[in-house]
């Protein structure tokens, strides 16, 4: 009975230890979460202008951009999938890689071939163990992404949505071309619900105008500089690039959000486990009492037998 | 410039000096000047509504009412006027007080020494050069 009891005394020990890791990192997620939706809200104007100068552009110009023509047969899909770098975050990385392989199937279904980029530790770790190919993955930055990696990714997107004009022109290109690019991250609605999302990126939809003019009303006339078609060669690719920033911190917030869930549950199942243990301990305790004292009693009991029976 | 879209003659010239994770600057301005791929532009009140690529220099923004000039150095990106706002669109802006002139000189010698050695070099020269513009500027002291 005693070593099961120093067993069980073990066990608690170590459940504490375990329940002070995962409170640390709940409240380290927590924290972060914070500066995660800041980011989030401080990237929002650049966002916020460059879609309104797209708009002015479309509304006010004919658009006619490689990044918004539609392919007439598209057969081959690239998708960009967002996971994190770590794990300990629940269910996090496995939704977004399920919404992934669903997209995948429907893409599939549409006679399409997929060239599979990603991002995040996660995914490669997945596409690597299940030895699939995949195209390229940039790691590292998960939780806190910065707008220099967001350009890195979108500028491969891009090339490879570009490669079959690249090689009209005699370039050779890096990657194979595609006809259309989709990304699937975890969007961010609250501290509690975060869904796995996935959205068509390229060819590009424009969306004219905030307010759509009136018929007999005089559009004002924008002066391009240097010309309509060459700032919408700068700005679309920094609209790709802004709209996979977004991405990436709205994953990130989601990150640290099932992150933090996760760790909840882990610290309060520690205690729960703690109690249990503490319990089973005691009872195990009181076992080995009670044994000592029958013991001690039934050999007091069996010398004075023996004593009396020499006295007689 | 004439007035394409009938705002209110009081309307001050509001400015956004926006990278591309945060709001740099924004405010009213008496005037922003900048540098266009083809070339400097000033932007007053009641501008026609212009879209233009920025090279990679320096923006100065007058402060309406003050002498304060707000010197940045942006890396390329985009102006845009329309109803007497500005909008100023760049991956990369500093605003010249952040930056330092010790700093920016060496990051220049460095770009320069690159040069020839890939495409990006140029690039980093024409930023480098921003930067430490903006920098002294801003050291000089207002009334630029």
């Amino acid at each position: 009975m005693a070593v099961s009891l120093r067993e069980y005394r073990a066990r608690i020990k170590s459940t504490e230890s375990m329940k002070k890791i995962t409170r640390a990192m709940e409240l380290i997620a927590a924290s972060r979460i914070i500066k995660a939706q800041q980011r989030a809200q401080q990237a929002a104007p650049y966002a916020r202008e460059l879609t309104r100068a797209v708009s002015a552009v479309a509304t006010f110009s004919n658009v006619d951009h490689p990044l918004t023509r539609e392919e007439e047969n598209p057969k081959r899909a690239a998708v960009l999938v967002i996971t994190s770098d770590r794990g300990l975050a629940g269910a996090y990385s496995s939704s977004v890689l399920k919404e992934a392989e669903r997209l995948a199937g429907r893409l599939r279904d549409e006679g399409k071939e997929i060239d599979w980029f990603l991002a995040g530790r996660k995914s490669e770790a997945y596409f690597k163990f299940r030895e699939r190919p995949f195209v390229e993955s940039w790691t590292g930055f998960s939780d806190q992404p910065t707008y220099d990696k967001a350009a890195e990714i979108g500028k491969a997107l891009i090339e490879a949505f570009l490669a079959d004009s690249a090689e009209q022109q005699g370039e050779e290109a890096r990657y194979e071309d595609v006809d259309e690019v989709h990304i699937v991250y975890t969007r961010f609605r609250s501290m509690l619900v975060q869904e796995p999302t996935a959205v068509r990126l390229l060819p590009l939809e424009v969306v004219e105008g905030e307010e759509p003019p009136e018929e007999d009303e005089l559009l004002p006339l924008y002066e391009f500089e240097p010309s309509a078609s060459q700032v919408l060669d700068g700005l679309l690719p920094q609209y790709v690039q802004s709209r996979i920033f977004y991405s990436l911190l709205q994953a990130a917030a989601s990150e640290l959000a099932a992150r933090q869930k996760a760790m909840k549950a882990a610290t309060d199942n520690a205690d729960e486990l703690i109690k249990k243990l503490t319990r089973i301990a005691n009872q195990a305790r009181q076992a080995g009492i009670t044994q000592e004292i029958s013991e001690i009693v039934g050999g007091v009991n069996a010398l004075a037998d023996a004593q009396a029976a020499a006295n007689d | 410039m004439a007035d394409h879209t009938g705002a209110a003659d009081t309307e001050a010239l509001h400015v956004e000096l926006v990278a591309a994770d945060r709001t740099v600057w924004s405010g009213d301005a008496a005037m922003v000047i900048a540098r266009t791929t083809e070339g400097d532009i000033g932007v007053l009140r009641d501008h026609a509504p212009a879209l233009s690529l920025l090279a990679e220099a320096v923006v100065e923004i007058q402060v309406e009412g003050t002498d304060d000039v707000v010197v940045a150095a942006v890396d390329g990106g985009f102006l845009s006027v329309a109803n007497n706002r500005v909008s100023i669109l760049s991956e990369h802006i500093e605003l010249g007080e952040d930056i330092h002139v010790d700093k920016a000189k060496a990051e220049l010698e460095e770009a320069r020494g690159l040069i020839g050695a890939n495409n990006e070099a140029e690039r980093r020269v024409r930023r480098a050069e921003a930067r430490l513009r903006a920098a002294e500027k801003v050291s000089s002291g207002p009334g630029h």
